[in-house]
């Protein structure tokens, strides 16, 4: 046991010494990481085999052990000991941890930024040993709209700025307005998004060329399925939700049925139902694009997990609530409508935000029925005879994008789950 | 009256309702099964199945069944989770544990992992393994040993296979040590309930699972023996090892990605569990004089366990539908192997997919009623 080692062990006479000696052993072994790590330089070649790799963690720890003064009186080195230093275990891991980071650190480094590649049009620029991003910078629109003609990009942009415009209108709108807020979001503005997706981005009237859905793909296809999916998922979700708390046998078993078995199922398998078992259902010549069918069957999907979240927020309002509108006389609809919904909903929106998000990252799945979003995007440029051998490079750059995306919504989901906290 | 039709009314409607739907669908389907001269039936199940799977966990050849097929898919998918399962569930531990940590880097390192790997989503995760990280690895005949017997290569994972010989016999002594221990757990609690005395469990316990085993080798007749994976030329530049066995690249992106993905979901869990346990437990547990050991064992972890159990294993279920993505791989798990290419070679869309997708529920609703089973057991039973 080193605890037990007392010579290594300072006494509060000599606290100076023993944290002058502790400092300056682990800046040596830190030294000599760096040295190995971003010069190359071997110092301790002279140490026998393994004890070379072993010589900076011994010295680390040495150097940790002399600096753990209790109560020294050093408010840096108090804070430094609390944090990462509290006892020798803790020590080791610290170390072990700082030395892969400085390990890691130099390869990284010089394979992402020193030695890529950013300039010039073809492979051909790419000649260095690091990454090269000219194949991201040259495949860019592709990875953003997939086969969409380019000339007609700014439609998607345009489209999606109204979109995302309109949804905000909530924010703006007049007081005596808000009362039709839900009706404004459930029913009025699925339908407007619709028709500004439909007539900018698919086009065929208004003077715009029509641009069939197979063409859609990169990642504002992933916002196109999940966004529709969202708006769809809400209100049939809601409606599973109410069935499965209503105390008529008949719809209970029809909501619990229906979500245990979409709940139960993986969503790959929905998506081969919708591209090869669904067209069998539908009547006798009657097409219906791949596009609306995977939207559907995701919608339907989604609903599921929705119904749970939405239920959830029914469960956790007091009795007291459904006590005491009906006992004002209030009907069914009329309780849920003006008394639990309302109260019900504000509850779960970290929880749609955290289905959102489910959503968001299950979408790439769309690829396996042969919708090229990002992910299918990475896949057919990676096959392309011209820029081979750059999978690295595409799916490092989409796994960054998807990063950003989910991070800033799990950071928004966590922070309206603060605000909904305090508020009750 | 009124109320009658209240009651009734709604439920009436709604069944109508869905039995329309399913009316409609069926008898689409039936006309255009018709039109493409295609019948409805399982029939085809038993037909001989003609194609090949990479990887399979039993005796498969092209001449088995479409049954055998099925069953082929299955253990994979089963394989995949279950690999999946025990790393995750090792990594969650360790992760969620850390992010309770006091040392700073330890809790930070730990939120980053979380946060890194739960928020790229899963497909993209199994393609950066398989298509870019593991075709980085050396082709077989440059690999260097890793433990001295596996070889990680572009091609696979090689490891010793374990050649047994009266694994029976082991089989046995194996399940005698734990018959013993939970006898000897039994008789050491008596005791200690009614004398008040103490027996080290845990050592014995250690013995008899090293000693019967080892008794087998020496009297059994057990032996076992490695076979090492060799190189091999096949051609001029191609090389493969042969023997031992070997775990294809797909197996191996799909367990890591899996596992890596799953194991932040099941870090949240435990850290959520441990920090669920009030300070208050812990304290008085210590004024009662039970050792930092009892304290962990008999206070904290059974409540702790109580709160980290059932959404961890909501994680498994997740983790095993997860591992459908296979599929995009080319793993022959369920997916690939019946709802891919037997769907394609018979046709039979909805028999096909109905299965694929009955089997999933039926993991799903038996797992679901398992852990019912068991919230209702280890419930607080509050008056």
């Amino acid at each position: 046991m080193i605890q037990t080692i007392n010579f290594l062990k300072p006494n509060r006479d000599n606290i100076k010494n023993y944290s002058i000696i502790g400092t300056f052993l682990v800046l040596v072994s830190l030294i000599d990481v760096i040295s190995n790590a971003f010069l190359k330089i071997n110092l301790t070649s002279f140490l026998p085999g393994s004890l070379t790799t072993l010589f900076p963690l011994i010295i680390g720890l040495i150097g940790l052990n002399m600096m753990r003064i209790d109560y020294s009186g050093n408010k840096k080195l108090d804070l430094l000991n609390k944090n990462i230093n509290t006892n020798n275990f803790n020590a080791l891991l610290t170390l072990l941890i700082l030395f892969s980071i400085i390990k890691a650190l130099p390869q990284s480094l010089s394979w992402m930024i020193l030695d890529a590649t950013i300039s010039g049009d073809s492979k051909d620029a790419c000649t260095g040993t690091g990454a090269c991003w000219t194949y991201i910078k040259v495949w860019f629109r592709r990875f953003m709209y997939g086969m969409y003609p380019n000339e007609f990009h700014w439609r998607i942009n345009t489209a999606f700025i109204l979109v995302i415009a309109l949804g905000f209108v909530g924010y703006f709108m007049k007081e005596n307005l808000k009362k039709y807020l839900a009706l404004y979001y459930v029913i009025i503005y699925p339908v407007i998004a619709y028709l500004v997706i439909y007539y900018l981005i698919s086009g065929g009237s208004f003077g715009l060329q029509w641009v069939e859905t197979g063409a859609w793909g990169g990642l504002s296809l992933t916002f196109i399925v999940s966004f529709f999916c969202l708006i769809f998922c809400f209100p049939l979700g809601m409606i599973f939700a109410l069935g499965r708390r209503s105390n008529l046998p008949a719809i209970k078993y029809i909501s619990i049925c229906y979500i245990e078995f979409w709940r139960g199922v993986p969503l790959i398998t929905v998506l081969f139902m919708s591209s090869v078992m669904f067209p069998m259902f539908l009547p006798e010549d009657f097409f219906m694009d791949k596009l609306v069918r995977v939207i559907i069957a995701i919608t339907l999907f989604e609903a599921a997990y929705c119904a749970e979240v939405i239920r959830g927020g029914l469960q956790s309002l007091p009795r007291g609530q459904y006590d005491a509108a009906k006992s004002l006389g209030m009907g069914y609809w009329k309780m849920h409508i003006f008394v639990i919904l309302p109260q019900a909903l504000k509850l779960v929106i970290p929880g749609i935000a955290n289905t959102f998000l489910a959503l968001v990252k299950d979408t790439p799945l769309i690829f396996v029925v042969g919708l090229a979003e990002l992910a299918g995007m990475l896949a057919l440029a990676k096959t392309n005879p011209k820029w081979l051998g750059f999978a690295m490079e595409g799916y490092i750059f989409a796994s960054i994008i998807f990063w950003i995306i989910c991070y800033a919504m799990s950071k928004y989901s966590y922070n309206l789950e603060a605000k909904y906290k305090t508020e009750r | 009256m009124n109320n009658i039709i209240k009651r009734y009314i709604p439920q009436i409607l709604a069944i109508l309702f869905v039995v329309l739907i399913f009316g409609f669908l069926t008898l689409n389907a039936q006309t255009n099964m018709d039109n493409r001269g295609i019948d409805f039936g399982f029939g085809f199940l038993s037909q001989e199945s003609s194609f090949d799977v990479q990887f399979s966990l039993i005796e498969y050849s092209g001449s088995d069944s479409y049954a055998r097929a099925f069953l082929v898919g299955l253990l994979n998918t089963l394989l995949v989770s279950f690999i999946s399962i025990i790393i995750c569930t090792i990594l969650g531990v360790i992760i969620g544990v850390a992010r309770l940590s006091s040392n700073y880097l330890i809790k930070n390192s730990a939120a980053w992992y979380v946060e890194f790997f739960r928020n790229i989503p899963l497909l993209l995760q199994i393609f950066f393994w398989y298509y870019a990280a593991l075709r980085a690895l050396p082709m077989p005949e440059k690999a260097d040993a890793w433990f001295g017997v596996t070889y990680m290569t572009v091609k696979g994972y090689y490891i010793p296979a374990m050649v047994w010989e009266n694994l029976n016999v082991f089989l046995y002594c194996g399940l005698a040590a734990i018959i013993a221990i939970i006898v000897l757990r039994n008789y050491a609690n008596k005791l200690r309930d009614t004398q008040g005395k103490q027996i080290p469990v845990l050592l014995y316990s250690v013995v008899l699972l090293i000693v019967l085993p080892l008794l087998s080798f020496l009297f059994g007749g057990v032996s076992l023996e490695f076979e090492l994976p060799e190189l091999k030329k096949l051609s001029k530049i191609s090389y493969i090892y042969e023997g031992g066995i070997s775990l294809p690249p797909e197996l191996i992106a799909l367990v890591l990605a899996l596992s890596l993905y799953t194991s932040t979901f099941v870090a949240e869990c435990v850290r959520a569990g441990i920090e669920g346990v009030s300070k208050g437990q812990k304290e008085a547990a210590a004024s009662v004089g039970l050792t930092p050991n009892q304290v962990l064992k008999l206070v904290i972890m059974p409540q702790a366990l109580r709160i980290i159990i059932p959404p961890t294993t909501n994680q498994y279920l997740n983790l095993t539908k997860n591992s459908s993505l296979a599929a995009a791989i080319a793993y022959p798990d369920l997916v690939l192997v019946f709802a891919g290419t037997a769907l394609m070679q018979t046709g039979k869309a909805i028999e096909i997919v109905s299965i694929t997708m009955l089997t999933y529920l039926t993991i799903s609703l038996t797992i679901a009623a398992i852990m019912n089973w068991y919230n209702k057991k280890i419930e607080i039973k509050e008056k």
